[in-house]
């Protein structure tokens, strides 16, 4: 079994990485109608860790629980555990010093109605950076990283909410990165993005992966294998299993319909 | 490692849980708008107060309920038997604002679809700043209007004695009451989203067609909401009504005459009665009547724009 923990886990810092988040026994319900229960999972410290499963599987829910989003769903609740460093995310007293430590990055891109630049400078200048030459390397390297400099380098000071449907996809990563999150969570991030972005993406957060751990919920399955080191798929709002992605994806199943869902079978 | 890299705070492990300047001051704001919205709750409680503290004792020990709304004569300077009667009154007031919606309704929303879906450029914006100087003309220069300039229009046109009625104050506060609906409608229309047009127009649907089957349905509950407060204008307006109603206590039988509003007998004869008398606690009780309804519609008004029905 240790032998088999391949080129996935090659790259993490060490075998026994720490655990950067902890679920244990979570249960989501949205006005007493459960979207996901009991899924205890543990997601280690710089790895990129998939979430696969078909529509209403709970994967997003899941993702709005780990950062306290609930707060802003009407009726949504969140039980059981979810430890972050340790530190119980239920039981915080100061909420927003945990989701600056988490970047989210939604399905539909928001580009906020403010210049390209002031888009990816605001987490820097809400955590209280001020010197202009520092924003400006913070804002080169997080649009260089998100793959969308080049494109945007001449018009910074165009509005983000006017760039095409892909580039807000891209301003929204960089944006996301600005506030050098300990947390990436990335939520269906290819949706709206073609291709070759999409690949250069990927590249990118295998190379971030070395800085932040990664938390990618995605619909396509060859995504979870190109990407994740481990990959859990959920179903009907359950945790049907979590393994090593060259094993799952190799057939190194538990449960016939992970295999199922891999190859197509439904969905 | 970059020389870009801020220096950072060194992080102990599961050691971020603290509370900063930042979370005070999220705390004091949070705090400050609260005491903001609770402050604007009791001043309408205490003008509610108010209001009911000068008219209640009367309405519970003198004033019999029955003839106040059902007695058709309003004649509280009576030595001997003065008689509080009211429904006059809301006939009047009834049957201006709903003439006034007769007349606003379909130019406000004319108009709206106009700004909204087929004005563009300078014409629509120019067509927004006047709507917007529509609305702030004083209620007493359109008052004024139908007093000099419809009174003896009415009277040469329709052959009637009195040019100050149903007709005249409708009319008056119909297009008083266009604008503000006009802008309302217009934020209703603004707030459909393109891509529902274009998903329409994609189908071949002409102009009229998205408008009439998606983005109207769409703007609905601003619509209706629209509508609303416009009644509410039409019940609480005072000085215009006052002026071009010709203000005699009647039930109109026809649009040729002369009413009496409620707010304009309140601004009428407040300043004339002494404070605690039977006849000021009338107006106090026909205060308290006035600030239920216009209470009532603009609740409407806002459950309909929220778009919660019941059922």
């Amino acid at each position: 079994m240790v032998s088999a923990q391949s080129a996935a886990e090659a790259g993490q810092a060490s075998p026994a990485a720490q655990i950067k988040i902890a679920a244990r026994d979570v249960t989501i319900s949205y006005s007493g109608v459960a979207a996901l229960s009991g899924v205890s999972l543990e997601v280690r410290e710089h790895e990129i860790f998939g979430i696969i499963g078909p529509a209403n599987a709970g994967k997003t829910s899941f993702l709005k629980a780990l950062n306290r989003m609930d707060s802003f769903t009407d009726g949504m609740r969140v039980e059981g555990d979810i430890q972050f460093d340790g530190v119980p995310v239920s039981r915080l007293r100061n909420v927003y010093a945990l989701r600056k430590r988490i970047g989210v990055v939604f399905p539909l891109p928001v580009g906020l109605p403010m210049t390209i630049y002031d888009n990816v400078a605001l987490a820097p200048r809400l955590s209280g950076i001020k010197d202009h030459a520092e924003l400006e390397v913070i804002v080169e390297r997080c649009l260089t990283r998100a793959a969308l400099w080049d494109e945007v380098k001449d018009r910074l000071s165009s509005l983000g909410s006017l760039l095409s449907g892909g580039q807000q996809q891209r301003l929204t990563i960089a944006r996301a990165l600005s506030q050098q999150p300990e947390v990436l969570m990335l939520d269906e991030f290819s949706i709206a993005v073609d291709p070759v972005t999409t690949m250069r993406i990927e590249e990118v957060l295998r190379e971030l992966r070395s800085e932040m751990t990664i938390i990618m919920v995605t619909n396509l399955v060859q995504q979870a294998e190109r990407l994740a080191d481990r990959t859990a798929f959920f179903l009907g709002g359950e945790c049907i299993e979590v393994g090593h992605s060259s094993q799952m994806f190799a057939g190194e199943v538990r449960d016939e319909r992970t295999r199922d869902y891999i190859e197509g079978k439904f969905g | 490692m970059s020389a870009a890299k801020r220096p950072m705070v060194a992080r102990e492990r599961g050691d971020f849980d603290r509370r900063n300047a930042d979370w005070y001051i999220d705390r004091l704001v949070q705090g400050l708008v609260f005491l903001g919205g609770i402050s604007a709750i009791l001043f309408i409680i205490g003008i509610f107060v108010f209001i009911a503290k000068e008219g209640l004792g009367f309405v519970i020990d003198t004033l019999d309920l029955t003839e106040f709304f059902t007695s058709k004569y309003w004649e509280p300077s009576d030595e001997e038997a003065p008689e509080y009667g009211i429904l006059a009154l809301i006939a009047g007031t009834a049957s201006v604002t709903g003439l006034a919606m007769v007349v606003a309704i379909p130019f406000s929303l004319g108009a709206a679809v106009y700004i909204g879906e087929f004005a563009t450029g300078k014409t629509r914006e120019s067509l927004k700043v006047l709507v917007e100087l529509l609305a702030a003309i004083p209620s007493v220069v359109w008052g004024f209007i139908g007093l000099s300039i419809m009174n003896p229009l009415i009277i040469e046109l329709f052959d009637v004695p009195v040019g100050l009625n149903v007709l005249n104050a409708g009319i008056i506060l119909g297009l008083m009451a266009a604008p503000i609906m006009t802008s309302i409608a217009e934020d209703a229309l603004k707030a459909v989203p393109d891509r529902y047009r274009e998903a329409a127009e994609a189908m071949g649907a002409t102009r009229w067609q998205v408008i009439y089957k998606v983005v109207l349905p769409a703007a609905k509950n601003g619509l209706l909401g629209a509508v609303l407060l416009g009644v509410g204008r039409g019940f609480g307006e005072t000085m215009a009504v006052l002026m071009a109603t010709g203000h005699s206590v009647n039930i109109p039988t026809s649009i040729f005459d002369s009413v009496r509003a409620l707010t304009a007998t309140i601004a009428a004869e407040l300043g004339e009665t002494a404070v605690g008398s039977d006849h000021y606690s009338a107006l106090f009780t026909i205060g308290i009547f006035l600030f239920i309804i216009t209470f009532v519609i603009n609740l409407l008004a806002d459950l309909v724009v929220r778009g919660v029905r019941k059922g």
